[in-house]
């Protein structure tokens, strides 16, 4: 395959993972303005569920909607107990508070589960990779981008087409107007805020083959997901995926073509993107 | 109190000025670890090491409202500065201190044009990159740094060519503490000048402030700059005692360990960082035993602890049952 288009097909793969990665935030930070460094951890714990269900004999596709619902459960646990009493509270109070959940999780992860990397067993036709047109491309890679593909596509229909969307929507670009006319922010909010960690966990769970797990899932793919996030500007969902897009392309490319600074690169324009875009590309506020 | 802060903006400054037996008792006490415990003047090095970067945190983030993610990046811009020059031959610490300071200084200078312009999750975006950024520069940068080894070669000379580094950490104790007590008296009178009272205008109210004709801007740059210095000299002085310079003095970690000792201690309050430092090294320390893995489960709880149960840090606690005890006799 010419590197170029292998690049490419990669970066966009990655790029994929990163969306569902992030959406969930992009989300839950353009509504509340509540900023969950701890989101990862629930993609973490996604990928872990997947792992501990396989080792029980579970098949991989059973164990992607287990994860979706073992983030969904933990967000909503955590958003009750503790993030519900911080919205009105300061950015430093919030970032606090959740970094001591991530690094709880790590510890937990650690503790559990060691530090090594968790292999997973992915099903035979999941496996290898297809001839097409003269190039090579690997089936979980087709997967991972279908997946994501469905994804969005089925989140931009909810939030353009249903009453709930529309209170989304709503909520997101004026949260006082929207409490004024008679939406429920705080349960629409609970809601959304399962949904979005829902499918970080899934994320961590599709996660596995492409990127490893090891506790520290929870740190390293924060940065990323802090990057689309703003990058893509909040509440977004076309501006997370066009982001995230950029971000896989350009990482895989840096680390592919310039592989002493490659990583310099990646946060050189994450940094002047956010200076001169603060935000985000397509964001309003 | 009040009637006087609206009368004579002067004597409310000079009253905060003024010292109280509390804090010179805590000078002294910080003299102890010489008599009380000369095995672990080492440890004590470290914590003078980590209140000293605690306090240059404070001054933006307690006093101005900047909150950093990165703010490793001017640690270990001081760091590297003390340990290349060394390395190339002038061991001698205290002009090394100096030219490292004002190396992240001019660092911290460029910088705050960038930083007095944002606020909020740009602001800490920013912080974040600008501290990634150059990690994974000195990183790449190898032939200057020695990337992933560490700057090896190190050599600092005695301290005013009498004192040198011992094993023991007396030298070591006695640098770090001398330069810790020198720059917080610095601070002290800083943030008790009108200077440090518009600071703490920006930070609560900087649309305000901007109203009534403060320079907004200028003031963040001038404190972000002299903050950088001070973090740039704890790095310094870490290199020079320590002979050695890892890229963990720009890493992640670092920024997130000072900010969590800021937090503990109780931000805007000058000893709020230090009592954090003390106590966050020392538990360290403690559990050193364990996996440093486990180490993050407690610190991780302790962060969610006092978030939700002492919003001021534990000075912030203190003080309050201070106030309940007063008020209840």
């Amino acid at each position: 395959m010419p590197p170029v288009f292998g690049v490419l097909f990669d970066g966009l793969a990655y790029g994929m993972l990163l969306f569902l990665l992030s959406v969930g935030l992009s989300v839950t930070l353009g509504m509340m303005n509540f900023v969950n460094l701890a989101h990862c951890s629930f993609a973490m714990l996604g990928g872990y569920v997947t792992v501990t269900l396989m080792n029980l004999g579970w098949p991989f596709f059973a164990t992607l909607p287990a994860a979706f619902a073992a983030a969904a459960a933990a967000s909503v646990l955590l958003e009750r107990a503790f993030f519900r009493r911080f919205y009105n509270a300061s950015d430093l109070e919030q970032c606090l508070l959740t970094i001591g959940i991530v690094f709880v999780s790590i510890a937990a992860a650690a503790y559990i589960y060691g530090t090594d990397q968790q292999p997973v067993q992915l099903p035979p036709f999941l496996r290898g990779s297809i001839a097409f047109a003269g190039l090579n491309f690997a089936v979980y890679r087709l997967f991972l981008i279908g997946m994501a593909l469905i994804i969005t596509t089925v989140l931009v229909a909810t939030l353009e087409m249903t009453r709930f969307g529309a209170q989304v929507r709503a909520a997101v670009n004026n949260q006082r107007m929207a409490r004024g006319l008679g939406i429920d922010v705080d349960a629409l909010f609970a809601v959304t805020f399962a949904l979005g960690s829902g499918l970080a966990g899934l994320g961590g769970a599709l996660a596995i083959d492409l990127v490893g797990l090891d506790p520290s899932f929870a740190f390293t793919y924060l940065i990323y997901v802090l990057i689309v996030v703003s990058v893509g500007g909040l509440g977004s969902i076309g501006g997370s995926l066009a982001a995230a897009m950029l971000l896989g392309v350009s990482d895989i490319a840096g680390k592919y073509y310039v592989p002493a600074i490659g990583s310099i690169l990646i946060y050189l324009v994450m940094t002047m993107l956010i200076m001169l875009r603060p935000a985000g590309i397509f964001g309003r506020r | 109190m009040t009637s006087t802060t609206l009368a004579e903006p002067r004597e409310y400054l000079q009253a905060q000025m003024r010292w109280r037996w509390g804090e010179i008792a805590f000078w002294l006490a910080t003299l102890l670890p010489f008599i009380l415990a000369p095995d672990y003047l080492l440890l004590a090095s470290q914590v003078a090491i980590a209140a000293l970067f605690v306090l240059s945190l404070d001054l933006i983030l307690g006093f101005a409202g900047i909150v950093s993610l990165g703010h490793a990046a001017y640690f270990g811009t001081g760091a590297y500065t003390a340990g290349l020059i060394s390395k190339w031959g002038w061991g001698e610490p205290l002009t090394g201190l100096v030219m490292a300071a004002a190396a992240a200084g001019l660092f911290g200078y460029v910088t705050s044009f960038i930083i007095a312009r944002f606020r909020h999750l740009p602001l800490i975006m920013i912080t974040l990159g600008i501290g990634l950024l150059l990690q994974e520069s000195a990183n790449s940068a190898s032939w200057l740094t020695g990337g992933f080894d560490g700057l090896q070669g190190i050599h600092t000379w005695p301290i005013l060519g009498r004192f040198r580094f011992d094993l023991y950490g007396y030298t070591a104790y006695g640098y770090a503490l001398a330069g810790l007590f020198l720059i917080f008296l610095s601070a002290r009178r800083l943030i008790h000048s009108p200077f440090g009272l518009a600071l703490r205008g920006i930070r609560d109210n900087s649309q305000r402030m901007r109203a009534i004709g403060a320079a907004t801007h200028s003031h963040i740059r001038t404190i972000y700059t002299i903050a950088a210095m001070i973090a740039g000299a704890a790095g310094a002085i870490l290199a020079q005692s320590t002979e050695t310079v890892s890229l963990e003095v720009l890493g992640f970690q670092r920024s997130a360990d000072v900010l969590v000792m800021l937090i503990l201690g109780g931000t805007g309050r000058l000893y709020g960082g230090l009592l954090g430092a003390v106590v966050y090294m020392v538990a360290r320390d403690q559990f050193s035993g364990l996996n440093p893995q486990y180490w993050y489960f407690w610190i991780g709880l302790l962060l969610i602890a006092v978030v939700v149960v002492l919003p001021n840090g534990l000075l912030g606690g203190l003080s309050l049952l201070a106030r309940r005890a007063k008020a209840q006799s």
